[in-house]
């Protein structure tokens, strides 16, 4: 891991592993939503609109996944003070909040025409919504200071705080929730998935995983090449005492 | 030890000699909740099913209001950088910090909520498990609160990232602290619940200032 820590190194490694990721995630993106579209039946209890659920639940992965990776990567940065770490995680924070505002509006989407209402209070519903703002807090903080690496550090002690408490929210959510509202809705009770809405699920999942290796090697090499510029900006604003820096917010 | 107690000495000092900064925070709490009744009516049944809800999320909301002078006059006086170079462990003296911050919060919004409750109808067998859940959890409302604070210290704006920060860490504390009531109310035994507050207490209290201390020293360097 530390050799890899190395900006160049990993620069060198994340352009060797990036078409090989966007390949994989275009062909199985593709493939995946033409079996989910239209070569996998309807549900029997569901209809059609149980081909929301191979967009939605892959991103409800993606969302989980992509926090823990967070926190993995913010422990990293805490602990051995990798700079390479710090723009991973920030790097990353966005993408998941998109994938866990995907998962909302796709199950919001999907609830109004199976449960009749936009939003229900369910525990589930309602532990991504809480980690929805987790993500939330965690890009705003990191944003909020002049100095990037404090934003990066002060976003790491969050995101490491934040899962601590995502199991306590998780539970005490569960149980809020069998406490006041007895369980009128349990989803995808179907015991076994058919394979042929497995196949479109799986490709998805792989897809979404796929897209987003790719994104965040993308988004990386972009904050690497951006602090790169901002270092040369400041050595030629050293060089000649020329204003151009003076404006410039660090 | 003596750092500690130094520690909360001079808070509490400082908060007696300017009482208006404790006073405002209870004033928030009452006019929220006294707000209330005029929002969705003052039919007494609705009043005292939502009671303990209001009386909650006001409290959070309170304390939330407090939790951004925490550490900011140590940061602007430079007294910060002194109590995180101290001998002493940091991590004691911002739990001290966090005592003080109950005992100046924390205690008063319980002192008022019986009040309130009275106000808002909330039946008889609710009250003593409102103080117990009250005397729980708001103890971890400042604990948390504190790991924000410290986090938020020297933003270009902490006041709007506080709430984004601490409110989904409050969930836990607010369902349990009101499943409480609502279980007193109901003739339920209430001791799960208080046990479940008692548990998240006693997680906050040696995690939280190890994060908090963790975020001033990133705060201060």
């Amino acid at each position: 891991m530390h050799r890899f820590a190395n900006p160049a190194r990993f620069l060198r490694l994340g352009a060797a592993i990036m078409p090989w990721s966007t390949g994989v995630a275009v062909l199985s993106l593709a493939a995946g939503l033409y079996f989910a579209l239209f070569a996998s039946p309807a549900d029997y209890q569901q209809g059609e609109s149980v081909r929301i659920m191979y967009v939605h639940v892959p991103a409800a992965w993606m969302a989980l996944f992509i926090y823990t990776s967070l926190a993995a990567t913010s422990a990293i940065a805490l602990v051995w003070k990798h700079p390479l770490a710090d723009l991973a995680a920030k790097a990353m924070a966005p993408v998941g909040a998109a994938f866990t505002a995907l998962c909302l509006v796709t199950g919001s989407l999907w609830g109004q025409p199976m449960w009749g209402t936009w939003w229900v209070w369910d525990a589930r519903l309602t532990s991504v919504l809480v980690l929805f703002f987790l993500y939330l807090g965690h890009i705003a903080l990191n944003n909020a200071f002049d100095d990037p690496t404090r934003g990066a550090r002060a976003a790491a002690v969050l995101a490491i705080v934040g899962v601590v408490n995502v199991p306590i929210i998780k539970f005490s959510v569960d149980w809020w929730n069998t406490l006041h509202q007895p369980a009128s809705i349990t989803r995808l009770a179907a015991p076994a998935i058919d394979p042929a809405m497995l196949r479109p699920l799986l490709l998805m999942a792989i897809g979404f995983t796929a897209y987003f290796v790719s994104i965040l090697l993308l988004r990386i090499r972009t904050e690497i090449l951006a602090r790169k510029l901002r270092t040369l900006r400041y050595m030629q604003g050293a060089e000649a005492p020329a204003p151009a820096v003076a404006g410039e917010r660090i | 030890m003596t750092a500690f107690t130094a520690v909360i000495a001079r808070d509490l000092r400082l908060a007696w000699r300017a009482p208006a900064d404790s006073a405002t925070v209870i004033a928030f709490f009452v006019l929220a909740v006294v707000l209330f009744p005029f929002g969705v009516g003052p039919e007494p049944q609705i009043l005292a099913r939502i009671a303990v809800g209001i009386i909650w999320v006001t409290a959070l909301l309170a304390c939330l209001l407090s939790l951004e002078r925490l550490f900011q006059l140590e940061a602007e006086d430079g007294s910060l950088e002194l109590i995180v170079l101290s001998p002493a462990p940091l991590e004691l003296l911002v739990f001290g910090k966090c005592v003080a911050h109950w005992l100046t919060t924390g205690l008063p919004l319980i002192a008022v909520s019986p009040l309130l409750a009275l106000l808002l109808n909330l039946h008889v067998d609710g009250y003593a498990a409102l103080l117990l859940a009250l005397a729980l959890g708001t103890p971890t409302l400042s604990l948390i609160g504190a790991i924000g604070a410290g986090l938020t210290l020297g933003t270009r704006r902490g006041g709007a990232l506080l709430p984004l920060l601490v409110l989904p860490l409050y969930i836990p504390v607010l369902i349990f602290g009101v499943a409480a009531v609502e279980a007193a109310v109901a003739g339920l035994p209430t001791r799960p619940h208080l046990l479940l507050l008692g548990g998240l207490l006693a997680l906050g209290l040696p995690l939280a200032p190890i994060a908090t201390a963790s975020a001033l020293r990133q705060a201060t360097a």
